[in-house]
């Protein structure tokens, strides 16, 4: 039977109805519209659905919805607000770490929660910490490099408006 | 090359992507994100054997179910496609027959995905199965378990091509070098699964479709036949490609599907398929059986080169004909041998069918021509970037086939690969367990091949250059991640002297681009470059005219840049970019250019000539440093090395990037990936858990380098990068581990256990059909 929950998405409280089987990437994408969080698998083997969930990276394909009630969850689409991107996305951007573009939200996604656990990884560590994230375009070096970028503080919050700025 | 001609402003750097911002903040839409008003969704019936006559199907609850809108089956649309109407075979949805696991037998439409997947169970099918054809070769030794009834053997298509007198040549050669080579069925494994949207209009009786496909023109064109509509009915938008590889050069049945729903409905249709349909419809590359001989003379020069080829060709045909030819081209070069003998077969199989993957023939051709060079070194006593050296082709070059080389900076490659990784002083030098390996290949930028066969132009572009949208482009190009629509907004941006963010580039839509040979065969930046740079100059003389009027200054003495019309002798005389296109739309009227390009046609008179020829040939070379485990045999690649000629790079970090994917996607073919099937044809890893792709912890660390270049014959001096990385990757490997442990391995992948069992005296090969001994964890089908 379908129930009503509340979730917090992006910082905005949705009620919404759902199935006990609709996962939070059914839900967002399809009835919330949030389609910038993909589905490449649906498995829990790409990455490509990857949220945060209380700051840490989950897969929305293999989270119920209705598990999420009274946790924040970040999508994508919360990351960047009024053209001012966050440091993961800009240096992603301009480090060539995207190509088609289909794994991008859940890399910076993942990217996010690693740094959210640890502020200073290690080149390794951002390695390990991307590992649950497929990407066929870019053979991971400039995603990588764009990461570590973030870290050595290339892309602090001064540097967060060049984007949209030009 | 002239300094002056090299003095771009936009051309040569690296600027993010164009359309980067949507996809960092994913807003960027995929096919699978579009809703329109009204929108149902289909699922398909896939086929749980792989082989066998269909007795019945029965849609009759399905149809009863709540919610389903309709149910089609093979009957809805018998007629059989194929690219370029050329030996087709296949159909929206089977038709009598099933010819692979996992193929659409009927397709549902419902108001949701989930009753549509719920009514999908409702279908009833009886099939009769017959023994599964699964290898080539016993696909080639059969007579009566035909796979298409009217292809006798099994065979879908062969090919010979013979320049000089190979055997002649291999008699008079000092050293041959003679081996069996496999390299393996894989998947393209872009990250977006396949997915259609149809949208009917029942009133203008015109279909609108949506669909991650590379060739926009293309795919509106097999519809069209297909479903016996006028082509100019038909619209294809291609939204955001989640990577296409050549993986989303051919039409998917969901494509089809959608359309045959869609017009019964009236209503627009999606269907996206799983992980699992995505890998049943494959259209990754081909497996591919070769056995090859090289001629060599004491002093190193290459006199003969004798290839057979038997590839694999799962249950259609597709772009296959053109692998085979392709593998027989990409023998010709990089090296100078003149005389060539080549057979090839390509024969059906109850397999998910492959297509025109990313380097497709090259990693097929460059894995038995590089290792086969290996070993001629080592019996030459001659180093292998040496013996390269000896045969690489250079500018000017013409091959036996009478294909040219028009531009070839592949020695600069070799030298900077080998000078980088100090290959000269490791090879052969390492401890044991240890290896360096060197292979090398080229790719062409575009082919002769015309989508159609008619003579029109592979590619035009359109330019509206105004005050009221800036400078736009539209051209018929499909970015599918590799970074065209940057390119192509860099070209016409550098030719009209404004910047990046004055160029809307208007594509991947048949309605507003017009026809082009789409993305393929890495012609985009070359091919497509041309018409882009074409219709600009178009539009920039118009406005010089008038420039100069105003001015008073002779059209050919005014430039372009910094957004000002200017003298080229005193850049005081100037007037704005703008102001002149003002004065253009106000005195005459909007300003337009056009361009198109078409590449020279092939010469000669040989069999397949119209595949391999190319205006233009990227080159790399690569190396591979491995460590082998000597206990487990297992292999780790740690340094790559590679070095590319294309030309001058438009946008040098996309080239990196082309680069760096390039070669990740090959080491995925090198180490681990494979399409597995049992005895039956099922697919064991139709999915990322079994069917894995390198991730970042299987990444060496890189060391890439573009050679200093310039293609005078292109656009802006720039040629293909997307293909040839992928190519020789395998034989790089498969030379390092040769180094490493003095076995070679002649088929890929290089999974631990066969590099164990080759250290123990094992035939690798003889793993082949002891595949289905590994336990997929996901593979469990009924009736076991």
């Amino acid at each position: 039977m379908k129930q009503e929950v509340l979730l917090n998405i992006n910082g905005s409280p949705y009620e919404i109805m759902v199935a006990p089987n609709d996962t939070l990437a059914d839900v967002v994408r399809r009835k919330l519209g949030m389609t910038g969080t993909k589905l490449g698998c649906e498995q829990g083997d790409c990455g490509t659905c990857t949220v945060l969930i209380d700051d840490k990276s989950q897969l929305s394909c293999l989270t119920l919805a209705i598990a999420c009630e009274g946790k924040d969850i970040r999508t994508i689409e919360g990351l960047e607000s009024n053209g001012s991107l966050d440091p993961v996305q800009q240096a992603i951007l301009e480090k060539n770490g995207v190509q088609c573009g289909f794994c991008t939200p859940g890399v910076i996604m993942s990217a996010k929660g690693l740094l959210n656990d640890n502020p200073t990884p290690t080149r390794e560590e951002i390695k390990v910490g991307l590992s649950g994230n497929l990407c066929r375009c870019t053979g991971y070096e400039k995603i990588i490099e764009a990461v570590e970028a973030v870290v050595d503080g290339e892309y602090s919050a001064q540097a967060k408006t060049q984007i949209g700025a030009e | 090359m002239d300094d002056m001609v090299r003095d771009f402003s936009i051309v040569g750097q690296s600027i993010p992507r164009v359309e980067g911002f949507d996809k960092v903040t994913g807003r960027a839409e995929f096919t699978d994100d579009i809703d329109l008003h009204g929108m149902v969704y289909a699922k398909v019936y896939c086929s749980p054997v792989a082989h066998g006559k269909i007795k019945k199907v029965d849609i009759s609850k399905a149809e009863k179910y709540p919610g389903v809108l309709a149910v089609i089956t093979g009957d809805e649309c018998p007629k059989k496609y194929s690219v370029n109407d050329l030996l087709p075979t296949e159909t929206a949805l089977a038709v009598d027959k099933v010819r692979y696991f996992g193929e659409g037998i009927s397709a549902v439409a419902a108001i949701s995905e989930q009753i549509a997947s719920e009514a999908v169970e409702l279908i009833e099918v009886e099939i009769e199965e017959l023994p599964a054809v699964v290898t080539a070769q016993e696909s080639a030794e059969q007579t009566d378990n035909l796979i298409h009834q009217e292809y006798p053997n099994n065979t879908n298509h062969t090919a010979e091509q013979i320049f000089g007198d190979v055997d002649d040549a291999l008699v008079r050669a000092d050293v041959v070098v003679e081996e069996t080579f496999y390299t393996s069925m894989v998947n393209g494994g872009f990250l977006e699964p396949q997915s259609a949207v149809a949208d009917y209009d029942p009133g203008k009786k015109k279909m609108t479709v949506y669909n991650c496909n590379q060739l926009a023109h293309m795919l509106q064109h097999t519809v069209a036949k297909t479903i016996d509509m006028p082509l100019d009915d038909i619209r294809v938008i291609i939204p955001n490609v989640g990577g296409g590889f050549g993986g989303k050069t051919e039409a998917t049945p969901s494509v089809l599907i959608t359309c045959l729903l869609s017009r019964k409905l009236g209503r627009p249709v999606k269907l996206t398929y799983g992980r699992d349909e995505s890998i049943f419809q494959n259209k990754g590359r081909h497996g591919c059986h070769l056995t090859l001989k090289l001629g060599f003379n004491n002093d190193g020069t290459i006199e003969a080169l004798d290839l057979n080829v038997l590839l694999d060709g799962g249950a259609h045909s597709g772009w296959g004909f053109v692998v085979l030819w392709f593998i027989a081209a990409l023998t010709h070069l990089p090296y100078t041998v003149q005389n060539i003998r080549y057979n090839g077969r390509r024969v059906y199989t109850n397999k998910p069918s492959p297509g025109a993957q990313r380097s497709f023939g090259g990693v097929q051709a460059r894995t038995a021509v590089e290792s086969c060079f290996d070993m001629a070194a080592e019996k030459l006593g001659i180093n292998p970037y040496e013996l390269r050296m000896i045969n690489a082709v250079e500018t000017g070059y013409k091959a036996p086939s009478v294909v040219e080389v028009r531009h070839a900076e592949f020695k600069k490659c070799l030298q900077s690969v080998a000078e980088r990784s100090d290959f000269v002083n490791k090879h052969g030098k390492l401890p044991r367990g240890k290896g360096i390996g060197l292979a090398a290949g080229h790719y062409s930028s575009g082919g002769a091949f015309l989508l159609y066969n008619s003579t029109r132009a592979h590619s035009t572009a359109n330019i509206r250059v105004d005050t009221e949208a800036g400078a736009t482009v539209f051209c018929g190009v499909t970015d599918i991640g590799q970074g065209s629509t940057t390119v192509m907004t860099q070209v016409a941006a550098e030719v009209l002297g404004i910047p990046v963010r004055k160029v809307n580039f208007i594509c991947q839509d048949t309605l507003l681009a017009p026809m082009d040979n789409g993305t393929m065969d890495s012609r985009a930046t070359y091919g497509a470059g041309h018409a882009v740079k074409r219709a600009a100059i178009d539009a920039k003389q118009k406005l010089l005219e008038v420039a100069g009027a105003h001015l008073g200054i002779r059209v050919e003495q005014l430039e372009c840049k910094d957004e000002r019309i200017y003298s080229i002798y005193d850049d005081n005389r100037f007037i704005g970019f703008w102001d002149s296109v003002t004065m253009y739309q106000d005195v005459i009227g909007t300003c337009f250019g056009t361009g198109d390009y078409t590449p020279p046609q092939p010469r000669g008179d040989y069999p397949g000539k119209i595949i391999g020829p190319s205006p233009a040939f990227g080159f790399t070379a690569q190396i591979a440093e491995v460590d082998v485990d000597l206990q487990t045999g297992l292999l780790k690649v740690e340094k790559y090395y590679e070095a590319t000629d294309c030309g001058q790079a438009i946008n040098p970090a996309s080239v990196e990037g082309q680069v760096e994917g390039g070669v990740v996607m090959g080491l995925g073919q090198a180490l681990i990936e494979e399409i597995v099937v049992d005895r039956k044809g099922r697919v064991l890893n139709p999915n990322f858990h079994d069917y894995k792709i390198p991730t970042t912890m299987d990444m060496p660390e890189f060391d890439s380098e573009i050679v200093d270049a310039y293609d005078p014959t292109s656009a802006y001096g720039g040629k293909e990068v997307g293909e040839a990385p992928t190519g020789p990757v395998c034989a790089a490997v498969m030379n390092a581990v040769y180094d490493a442990i003095g076995v070679r391995i002649t088929d890929v992948p290089i999974t631990p256990e066969k590099v164990f069992r080759a250290m123990n005296g094992q035939h690798s090969r003889d793993l082949e059909l002891e595949t289905t001994t590994i336990g997929f964890a996901n593979a469990k089908y009924k009736g076991d």
